[in-house]
Order: C-alpha cells, then sequence, then structure tokens
C-alpha cells in the first residue's frame, strides 16, 4: 500500500481511495477543502487562546480592582483587554469564559444530536407505533413553553455548567430527531437496505451500518451550527438566572451582561461578540469541510 | 440513391462538455443526412452522442457546461447552429418536434394535457383558444386515445405510460413538423404497449409524411423503423447503411460485435455462452488514441491504436469508418 | 428425477391501501393474487410480465422479504411461510438476491470489499483474514480486480456494479439466487456480458435461478422454463422451447408477438393489444385478461379460468382450453 502511495506520489498522480483508510482519506480530502481549513485555523487559535492563554496571563479573572477607578478601564498594559463593570481583568475573564463556553456549546450540541439521532433512527426504522410514540413525544417535547421548564429544572438540578448542559439538551434534541427521521425514512426504501435485509442483517446493523452513516452529513452539519447556537443560548439562559452565574464568566453571560455598557464601552461586547462569531464560523466551515470529506462521491 | 429532398443535414458537429474534471466530446465529428419522410435510425449505447446530437439539432445543449463548438446543421438549406435564439424558437416545436423518453417529466403535472397540447398549438399558430381547442381534440384522437373530449381535462398522473407517451406525440405533431426526433421514446413502456406506440407512429409517419429520427440503443426496435441506420460509438457515427444492410451486412466490428452479442429471440436456447464484446465503453475523459473501439476490437492492428480513421464510402450508400472493416 | 428446491403454492401478496379519518383499509393493491410455481434444482425458471404483472413482488415475497399474505412457501421441503425474521436468518444464507438497479443497490458510503463482505460477517462465517481471502477470490471470479476492493461504488461502471452485487449475492453460497431484471438497467454490449457471467456461475457453483425479467429475448436465452404473469396471476407456463414455440394463453400470444426483433426483412404478425393495462387495485373480474383479449367470452366475465396441464409441464389458465 505504501509503495503504490509513492509510486502515485512520484508520478504526481492523485491517489485513489485505495490508498489509505478510512481515517486518513478524511484527513485527506479535509486538508484539501479550503474552507475546512480556514475553519480549522479559527478553532485552533481559539483553542489555544483559551487552553494556553491562562497560562501565560496569570490574573484572577474574579478578581475585581478596588474602587472606582478600577472599573471600565480601557486597553492598558496590565490589562490589554481593559477590565469590566466590576472592575475584572477582561483578558482573563475571556480565557476562563472561553473554556466553559467552548465546552458548554460543544458538549450540548454532540449529546442533543446524538440523542436525537438515535430516537430519530428508532423511530424512522421501526415504524409504526414505536414512531407514533416517539414522535408524539417529540412533539410534545417540542411544544413545552420553555421557560417554565427552565424555572422546574433549575429548581430541580440547580444552577451550574452541567445543569445548562442537560438544559440545552433536553430542549435541543427534538430538532435532530425530526430531521433525521425523516431521512431515515427515505433512506430505508433504499435499495440497498433492502440486501441488507436479504443478507439477514439484524435490525442493530442495519440501523447503525447502513442508515446512520448516511445520516452524518446532515448531523455534522447540525452539530456545528448548533454549537454556536448554544453558546448564544447559554448566555440568555444565564442572563435569566440560571447556568453560570456571576461572579464565572462565559461569553455568553459576558455578551449578556454587556448590553447595558455599550454606549459606555463597546469593547465589552466587541471581545466576546467577537469571540463568539469566530468560533461558530470555525465550526461552521469546518462542519462543512468535515461534510463534504466523508462523502465519497464528492470529488475533492 | 434516395430521390428525397435532403431535409437535415448534420456536417461535423462537434458538441463537448466543459466539467471539472476534463473535457468530455460527447459529439466528436459526427456527420448525418435526413431526407424529408425519410425514418432514420440513430443507434449507440451510453456516451455514444446520441442524445447529444438531436439536443444539439435543436439547440437545447445546456450552457454551460456543453458548448456546439464545429460543424453545421442544415436544415432546409440553412445553418441552424448560425440562428439566433428568436429564429430557433420558431423552429422548436414547430418545424422540429422532439419526444423524450419520460413522459412523466416531460407533461407538466399541474396542467391537464388539453391545455399542454393547446399551448403547444397556440405558441405556434395563430389561432384562437376554441379553434386551438378542436384542434387538440382532434391530435388527442389522432394519436388513439379513446374518448378525446373527456381525456382533453385529464391531469398527466391520471394517465398511464402509454398514454401520456401518446400525448407527447400530439404535442409534438400538433403543428405538423418536419422532423420528429423521437429519444428513445419507448424505453420505459411495456413491451405491448411498445408495439402500440411503434405501430402508431408508423402509421402517422405513412399519412403525415414528416421525416424520424429515432435515437434509441434497442437494435430491434430500430430494424422495424427505421429505413437507414446510423451506428454511433464514444462520439463518432461508426457505420451508416439501409437496414437491411446493417443487419445483413454489418460492415464495422463493433455493430457486427453487436449483433452478435444480442440474445437471439427467435433461436432456441443452447447452452453456449453469448459472443460477448470484452471491455467497456471508454471513458469520456480518457478516450483511447487512435480508433476509439480499439481496445474492445478483437481485430485491431497497431494502427488502429495510432491512427484514428476516417468514415469511407465502402459501397453505395454504405459508410464504416474503419481501417479493417469486415467482409460482407 | 428433478427435485423441487422451492415451491409456492397459492402465494398472495396484497398491499393495503389506507385512507379515511381512522387510516382503515380501503382497498388493496393486489400485487401477487395467489400464484404457484415451483422451480427444480439447478434449474432457471424465469417470471415473465409487464408494469402491474408482480413479477417483481412474488420475487421479493419468495424470500420474505416482504410478508406473504397468505398462501404457501416450501423451501426444501420445508414450510417457511410463517417463520420469523430471527428465524429466517440461517436460512437466508440459502437464498439470495440480485438487484436491478446498480446505483440503488450497493451503499455509497461502503468501500465494496465491505459490501461483499457484509454476508460472512453477519453470519459469522471464517475469521477475517478467511473473509478478506473470500472476498478477494468473489472479486476475481466475477470479473473485478481484487485490488479495488477499498474503491466505493460510484467508482465503477454499472455492469461492475452489477458484478459486484452477483459477488455479494454469492459469497456465502446460497443454492437459490432470485435475479430480479439484473440486465435491464446495463448497456446492451454489457448486458451480453453479464448474462454470460450468471451463466458460468450457474453451471460452477450448481445454482437454481429465479429470474424475473421483462425482456423476452434474454429469457429465451436463458432460462429452462418460463411463467407467464399478467395482473398479479400466473397465465402460462411450461418449458422454453414448449412457451416459445407454441404459447396457448392469448396474453402469452400478445405479449410475444409484440417483441420486436433485430431483422428488418421480418413482418411480425402483430396482435395489438388494445387499451392500457389495468390497475391492479381494481383488476376485471373472472379473468384479469378479458378486457384486452381479443377471444375473451361471456364465462371469462364470471369465472377465473383455473390453471390446467394441457401438456406434460404446460399449464394455462384460460377459459378457451377448459371449454375443450
Amino acid at each position: 500500500m505504501t509503495e503504490k502511495a509513492i509510486e502515485a506520489k512520484k508520478k504526481g498522480q492523485k491517489k485513489s481511495s485505495e490508498d489509505y483508510t478510512y481515517i486518513g482519506m478524511v484527513f485527506h480530502r479535509l486538508t484539501r477543502h479550503k474552507l475546512a481549513m480556514a475553519g480549522v485555523f479559527m478553532l485552533i487559535f481559539i483553542v489555544l487562546f483559551v487552553f494556553v492563554g491562562p497560562l501565560i496571563w496569570r490574573l484572577d479573572p474574579n478578581a475585581q480592582i478596588e474602587g472606582l477607578e478600577g472599573l471600565f478601564n480601557p486597553a492598558s498594559r496590565a490589562h490589554p483587554m481593559g477590565t469590566d463593570d466590576y472592575g475584572r481583568d477582561v483578558l482573563a475573564r475571556m480565557f476562563f469564559g472561553g473554556r466553559i463556553s467552548l465546552f458548554i456549546g460543544f458538549a450540548s450540541a454532540i449529546s442533543s444530536t446524538l440523542l436525537g439521532a438515535i430516537v430519530g433512527l428508532v423511530a424512522g426504522y421501526y415504524g409504526g407505533w414505536a414512531d407514533n410514540i416517539l414522535m408524539r413525544f417529540t412533539d410534545a417535547m417540542l411544544s413545552i413553553p420553555t421557560f417554565p421548564l427552565l424555572i422546574a429544572l433549575a429548581s430541580v438540578f440547580g444552577k451550574g455548567v452541567w445543569q445548562i448542559i442537560l438544559v440545552i439538551v433536553v430542549f435541543g434534541w427534538m430538532v435532530d430527531a425530526r430531521l433525521v427521521r425523516g431521512l431515515v425514512l427515505s433512506l430505508k426504501e433504499q435499495e440497498y437496505v433492502e440486501a441488507a435485509r436479504a443478507i439477514g442483517a439484524s435490525a442493530n446493523r442495519i440501523m447503525w451500518r447502513h442508515l446512520f452513516p448516511n445520516t452524518l452529513a446532515v448531523l455534522i452539519v447540525s452539530t456545528t451550527i448548533g454549537i454556536g447556537g448554544n453558546i448564544i443560548y447559554e448566555a440568555s439562559i444565564s442572563f435569566l438566572g440560571f447556568g453560570v452565574q456571576a461572579p464565572f464568566a462565559s461569553w455568553g453571560n459576558m455578551l449578556q451582561n454587556a448590553q447595558q455598557f455599550i454606549w459606555n464601552s463597546p469593547r465589552l461586547i466587541i471581545y466576546p461578540g467577537l469571540a463568539i462569531f469566530m468560533t461558530v464560523l470555525g465550526f461552521n466551515f469546518f462542519g462543512d469541510g468535515l461534510r463534504d470529506a466523508i462523502d465519497p462521491k464528492l470529488k475533492l | 440513391m434516395d430521390n428525397r429532398e435532403v431535409l437535415v443535414d448534420i456536417k461535423n458537429l462537434r458538441t463537448f462538455f466543459y466539467t471539472e474534471d476534463g473535457v468530455v466530446p460527447a459529439v466528436d465529428g459526427i456527420d448525418l443526412t435526413i431526407h424529408r419522410g425519410e425514418v432514420v435510425g440513430l443507434v449507440g449505447e451510453s456516451g455514444c452522442g446520441k442524445s447529444v446530437t438531436a439536443l444539439s439539432i435543436i439547440r437545447l445543449i445546456p450552457n454551460p457546461p456543453g458548448k456546439i463548438i464545429g460543424g453545421e446543421i442544415f436544415f432546409h438549406g440553412e445553418d441552424l447552429l448560425k440562428k439566433n435564439e428568436e429564429d430557433m424558437r420558431v423552429i422548436r416545436g414547430d418545424k422540429i418536434s422532439m419526444i423524450f423518453q419520460e413522459p412523466m417529466t416531460s407533461l407538466n403535472p399541474v396542467y391537464t394535457i388539453g391545455d399542454q397540447i393547446s399551448e403547444a398549438i397556440t405558441l405556434h399558430q395563430k389561432i384562437d383558444a376554441a379553434e386551438a381547442k378542436k384542434r387538440t381534440i382532434e391530435m388527442i384522437r389522432l394519436v388513439g386515445i379513446p374518448e378525446p373530449e373527456r381525456r382533453f381535462s385529464q391531469y398527466p398522473h391520471e394517465m398511464s405510460g402509454g398514454m401520456r407517451q401518446r400525448v407527447m406525440i400530439a404535442m409534438a405533431l400538433s403543428s405538423n413538423p418536419d422532423l420528429l426526433i423521437s429519444d428513445e421514446a419507448t424505453t420505459a413502456l411495456d413491451v405491448t404497449i411498445q408495439a402500440q406506440i411503434l405501430d402508431l407512429m408508423r402509421g402517422l409517419q405513412k399519412k403525415l409524411g414528416m421525416a424520424i429520427l429515432i435515437i434509441t440503443h434497442n437494435l430491434a426496435v430500430v430494424a422495424e423503423m427505421a429505413e437507414t441506420i446510423a451506428i454511433a460509438y464514444a462520439g463518432k457515427i461508426v457505420e451508416n447503411a439501409s437496414a437491411k444492410e446493417i443487419f445483413k451486412s454489418p460492415r464495422h466490428p463493433y455493430t457486427y460485435g453487436l449483433l452478435q452479442s444480442i440474445p437471439k429471440f427467435t433461436e432456441k436456447k443452447t447452452n453456449e455462452p453469448l459472443p460477448a464484446i470484452e471491455g467497456m465503453v471508454p471513458s469520456p475523459y480518457h478516450m483511447p488514441k487512435g480508433c476509439r473501439f480499439n481496445p474492445r476490437c478483437p481485430f485491431a492492428t497497431e494502427k488502429c491504436r495510432e491512427e484514428e480513421p476516417e468514415i469511407l464510402e465502402l459501397t453505395p450508400g454504405h459508410l464504416v469508418r474503419c481501417f479493417h472493416p469486415i467482409e460482407s | 428425477m428433478a427435485t423441487r428446491l422451492v415451491e409456492v403454492q397459492k402465494l398472495k401478496k396484497w398491499f393495503p391501501i389506507k385512507g379515511g379519518v381512522f387510516s382503515t383499509t380501503v382497498a388493496s393493491v393486489k400485487a401477487v393474487d395467489e400464484v404457484s410455481f415451483f422451480i427444480n434444482q439447478g434449474e432457471t425458471l424465469s417470471l415473465v410480465g409487464e408494469s402491474g404483472s408482480g413479477k417483481t413482488t412474488a420475487g421479493r415475497t419468495l424470500l420474505k422479504l416482504l410478508q406473504p399474505t397468505s398462501g404457501k412457501i416450501i423451501y426444501k421441503g420445508k414450510d417457511i411461510t410463517k417463520l420469523t425474521p430471527n428465524q429466517m436468518r440461517p436460512l437466508r444464507r440459502n437464498m439470495q438476491i440480485m438487484f436491478q438497479d446498480p446505483y440503488g443497490s450497493l451503499n455509497p458510503r461502503m468501500p465494496v470489499g465491505d459490501i461483499i463482505q457484509e454476508p460472512l460477517d453477519v453470519h459469522g462465517i471464517g475469521t477475517r483474514k478467511e473473509r478478506k481471502q473470500a472476498v478477494a477470490t468473489m472479486m476475481e471470479t466475477v470479473g473485478l480486480r481484487s485490488e479495488y476492493e477499498k474503491r466505493y461504488p460510484h467508482e465503477f461502471s454499472g455492469g461492475q456494479r452489477q458484478r459486484i452485487g452477483v459477488a455479494r449475492a454469492l459469497i456465502i453460497n446460497p443454492e437459490l439466487l432470485v435475479l430480479d431484471e439484473p440486465i435491464s438497467a446495463l448497456d446492451v454490449s454489457i448486458q451480453s456480458q453479464i448474462i454470460n457471467l450468471l451463466q458460468e456461475l450457474q453451471q460452477r457453483l450448481n445454482l437454481t435461478y429465479l429470474f424475473i425479467a421483462h425482456d423476452l429475448a434474454v429469457v429465451r436465452h436463458m432460462s429452462d422454463r418460463v411463467a407467464v404473469m399478467y395482473l398479479g396471476k400466473i397465465v402460462e407456463t411450461a418449458e422454453n422451447d414448449e412457451l416459445f414455440d407454441h404459447p396457448l394463453h392469448p396474453y402469452t400470444q400478445a405479449l410475444l408477438s409484440a417483441v420486436p426483433v433485430p431483422d428488418p426483412e421480418v413482418k411480425r404478425e402483430r396482435i395489438i393489444l388494445q387499451g392500457d393495462i389495468p390497475s391492479p387495485v381494481n383488476p376485471p373480474s373472472g379473468c384479469h385478461f378479458r378486457t384486452r383479449c381479443p377471444y375473451a367470452m361471456p364465462v371469462c366475465k364470471e369465472q377465473e379460468p383455473l390453471a390446467i396441464e394441457v401438456a406434460p409441464g404446460h399449464t394455462v389458465a384460460c377459459h378457451l382450453l377448459t371449454k375443450k
């Protein structure tokens, strides 16, 4: 296998899929997707920013400078991003807030997508009463007003990062469920699924080996879009008094908090806003690229 | 020789498709002549360029990625390739009509078939709606659909495949065209329905006297319908002769191979394997050097691999593109 | 003495059409309407018919990919009609299917090696190494280079994909292979190659074929016996030569006369049937063919003709013959 690749390289030929393992092929195709690479760089930058930053810049994000003159300081050597309305160092808060936001965004998006996918797969594949029950349940969940349920959940589980992830997942899985179910209903009719049944494949095998990979494209897009959306969603939830509470920072609540100071200190909005923007864009580009990379039919 | 007036004269037509993966020489130097009232068959497999030829005649090649890059198509003495879109629209559907393989996608599902046929009529003829409706009903009757008045208000999905194809034929013939192009019009139909439609087309041809260009991959269909047959392979015509000559003395190895390889309906079952043509149709991105058929040809020589043969008239009316045509 | 490998008795497959507020069954598509036939070991039985004949449904129901509405399916003497999917699973090693559509029948996201290997994986046959070897051997057998195992279906032509389909069907050594219009979607010159491959494999591996097709020339070339279907019923069954030389049912006669032949000098005596094929939701009463039959009699409307053996191995369901 390797010597073939070397030979092909010598001749400058395009390699075909047989020269790589599956992961290798996806990786190879991803690296050639310009938009995806742009996204990856953005994400790498952000991840480094958020994880390496605090190791270099050792200020406590929650430490407040005493006195009025500590508030709303513009950028200075001591505080490259200035201070906020409590006199806290914005840069440090950006680091830690970033960690929390990224974690919440990513964990909640993946979990809700996976949960929704499982429900959708089972409902779509089995049909009949299983489908009915699951879909009616999904519809019911969709029709529940968010706010009261939020309060109910918060009162039971309390406030914090895990709780907010749970809340976002509880409210978010339904969309993916319907998406996947619709897709599975049409995929199910494809002849290769019938072929699998003819071979004697079990329901599990058909669902996971045949149907699920063909829904990945949709799921990837859903997840990547979801990450950005969830980061922002977290902000509004925190604002309502749940999730990440003061004094702890998340980009979401920083953004939310800074709205009142938009004329005063616009940079308090700009920094977290820009960070969220870059993250969302980065994930979207990456998601697009990944979706294209796993599609063997697409030429990359 | 044919005494009838030349209706369509295609000279060295070249239609290429410019795609991301490369250039597809779909039609690469096709010559074809159709006389008034003549039924000509254009036969070939996928990638031979037969459909693209038809679309080139009526200038419906999607651009991008397709482009007619060379040649001339003379219709009544005028080069269609030099006409602008306005003029082509006058000819399309009026003097030259085309019917396709899938009548369900060629017919608009939200309009009645009566409306659609009337539309075809009023597009080209200056008559009022009442007159158009009368003509439409006449056409529906002409194509053998019973109860034409009732059918006028039916929708495509209420009709069977065979009926829809008849509707297509009605639309195509409503203006009494000089040329009807049928692109695999019976391929998707059941055998008994196909027989009906072919029968209808033969009858209408006798009655109305139009020329028909039958495009198909089915040699049996073309044997029944066509007077003259052109065999296409990989964008070129490889053999062109009267139907009788093609079937009785095929000279090109591809034609010969094809005729040998198809199972014979009239022969008893032997347990012998069919003399199949080896290999596959070449990829349009990687056309072989020399004669395009050479990788699959059992008679290929070095010359065939290097040079492309020209098309020559071996016997009067029988053209072959081959360095070593088969003895008749 | 020929042994019957599989037999179908009065097989029915009706598809319910639901309607109304409560989704009750308002009508049924009578795709397969009491059909009986058998296939001897090692032979090729062809099911021919046009749209709505039910031949495709019959093939699928035989393999229990669709649940029969009523009737019996007997495989090697054992009644398999009522077996559950789990009970069917080990039997599926013996009965496989090859599909018509070279594009839809292969999972676009699986490399072809995995596609061909899947039957072995599902039934747990052999070690990993042995399976890979079996795939390589099978690929060569059907005329594909084994180095292509990591390629995806879209990288192959239609004819090659059908070869992959055959490989997948045969890798577990089935006895019965249902071929559902395996060559209709292929180019003419490739059709002959695949026909040859199928015949060679049948001889080599001692396979029994149920060949579903509408191209009668191919059917004549490949079959030992032929059953003609119309609107869910079998109207005539006979041995190959017998059917083509002496068709007795008016539909068979019309069908055979409609087939165009690649010979411009032959003037066909065409029996052109009037009208369209009726819908299988509402087939005509009595004999389903009577609305298009040139010889229809009053009794054809009243009674359904039963299949009668008019000559050894030749059965016909037509009142014209029962009259005698």
